[in-house]
């Protein structure tokens, strides 16, 4: 008899209020609800880069002979080949595969500073909040490069016969990258590389400004004020995502 | 031994467990990553590598979501109302490819 009677009690207590379904806190619901909508965001422009992609003819010779062309499509590897203080050298995919691993690691001392954070270890949050600000800035410091070499150019351009700004067909020797011509490949391939990496860059640099921003509150003693690091677990949230999401750019954008 | 701060939080001691855990996943990562980085020069490029490409970034995905996103420590509810709508993406994918090759096909 009494058990009928708590199975009924506690069903009336679903419709009374106070239930978590989900478990978790409002903040980190909204954030995971929010990065939903971005991965649909990142995913249509992965997808509209390999639709376009696909309306372009592929080059279809030896990767060692591969010459720059408005033609076809460029080999990633014989675009991304430059590293910095090597003048002209041939180093492919080395530089963003470097900046994979920063953001990697960067994602790892943000796991360390949200497992500090169920700790409420306060000094272990600040310093994997600091290696971690360190990663983020590091890395954007190294886009910023990649996006300079990418919009100057190599020292010998290309060739190209393309239509300029004034509707007239030219022939000229191209050198960089802009939004109308670029000397790696057809536009649309300078066009997606600024947009998905620009607007994954545009994320990191949000991301950092809320580390910063975390690290701050962590050093300041406001988190153990408020009694609970969950913050920092909200801003991992993000700044995970971010790294999730140049991992698929890294491999559509570089290595497909 | 659990030191006491100001406020009163009490500090949990590290669980060195949960820490190996951690950085075992970031070298998972990371070779995961070398191996691709590998592929890319060893391997000739085509449908297969594309599609080896693929399934390791789906692997260092799970990896990122499951381990250090801790998505599959929370209720189910939460879990699936982030992995369910992703089924609309399969259809983004086939549509706009189909597009993208009828694009090729009229243009060249």
């Amino acid at each position: 008899m009494s058990s009928t009677a708590i199975e009924i009690q506690s069903k009336r207590g679903v419709w009374g209020g106070g239930n978590e379904p989900l478990k978790a806190s409002y903040g980190k619901l909204m954030m995971w609800f929010f990065l939903l909508s971005d991965i649909f965001t990142f995913t249509a422009f992965l997808i509209t880069y390999g639709a376009i992609r696909v309306s372009y003819p592929a080059y279809g010779g030896e990767a060692a002979d591969f010459v720059s062309s408005n033609e076809y499509w460029p080999i990633p590897e014989m675009i991304f080949d430059a590293i910095p203080l090597v003048h002209g050298g041939h180093f492919p995919l080395v530089f963003v595969g470097l900046m994979t691993f920063i953001l990697i690691l960067s994602s790892v001392t943000m796991v360390l500073a949200v497992e500090a954070g169920h700790r409420n270890d306060r000094k272990d949050v600040v310093k994997w909040m600091l290696w971690t600000l360190l990663g983020g800035i590091t890395f954007l410091s190294c886009q910023a490069w990649e996006w300079s070499h990418f919009i100057h150019g190599t020292d010998e351009g290309s060739m190209l016969t393309y239509v300029n700004s004034l509707g007239n067909v030219v022939s000229e020797t191209v050198y960089g990258a802009n939004l109308l011509v670029n000397e790696y490949g057809p536009a649309p391939f300078a066009q997606l590389f600024f947009f998905i990496t620009g607007f994954h860059g545009f994320h990191v640099t949000i991301g950092v400004f809320l580390l910063f921003l975390a690290f701050y509150q962590a050093a300041v003693g406001v988190y153990e004020e408020r009694g609970h690091y969950e913050m920092i677990e909200k801003i991992g949230l993000y700044w995970h995502f971010v790294d999730l999401v140049w991992v698929f750019v890294f491999t559509f954008f570089y290595l497909i | 031994m659990a030191q006491e701060n100001k406020h009163g939080l009490e500090v949990i001691p590290r669980d060195s467990a949960k820490i190996k855990k951690i950085w075992m996943t970031a070298l998972i990562l990371l070779v995961v990553t070398a191996v691709e980085f590998l592929l890319a020069f060893t391997m000739e490029r085509g449908m297969l590598l594309y599609i080896i490409f693929i399934v390791l970034t789906i692997v260092k995905a799970k990896y990122i979501m499951m381990e250090f996103m801790h998505l599959g420590d929370e209720a189910k509810p939460l879990f699936y109302s982030i992995i369910v709508p992703l089924i609309f993406l399969i259809w983004l994918i086939i549509a706009l490819f189909r597009e993208g090759t009828d694009i090729f096909l009229m243009r060249w």
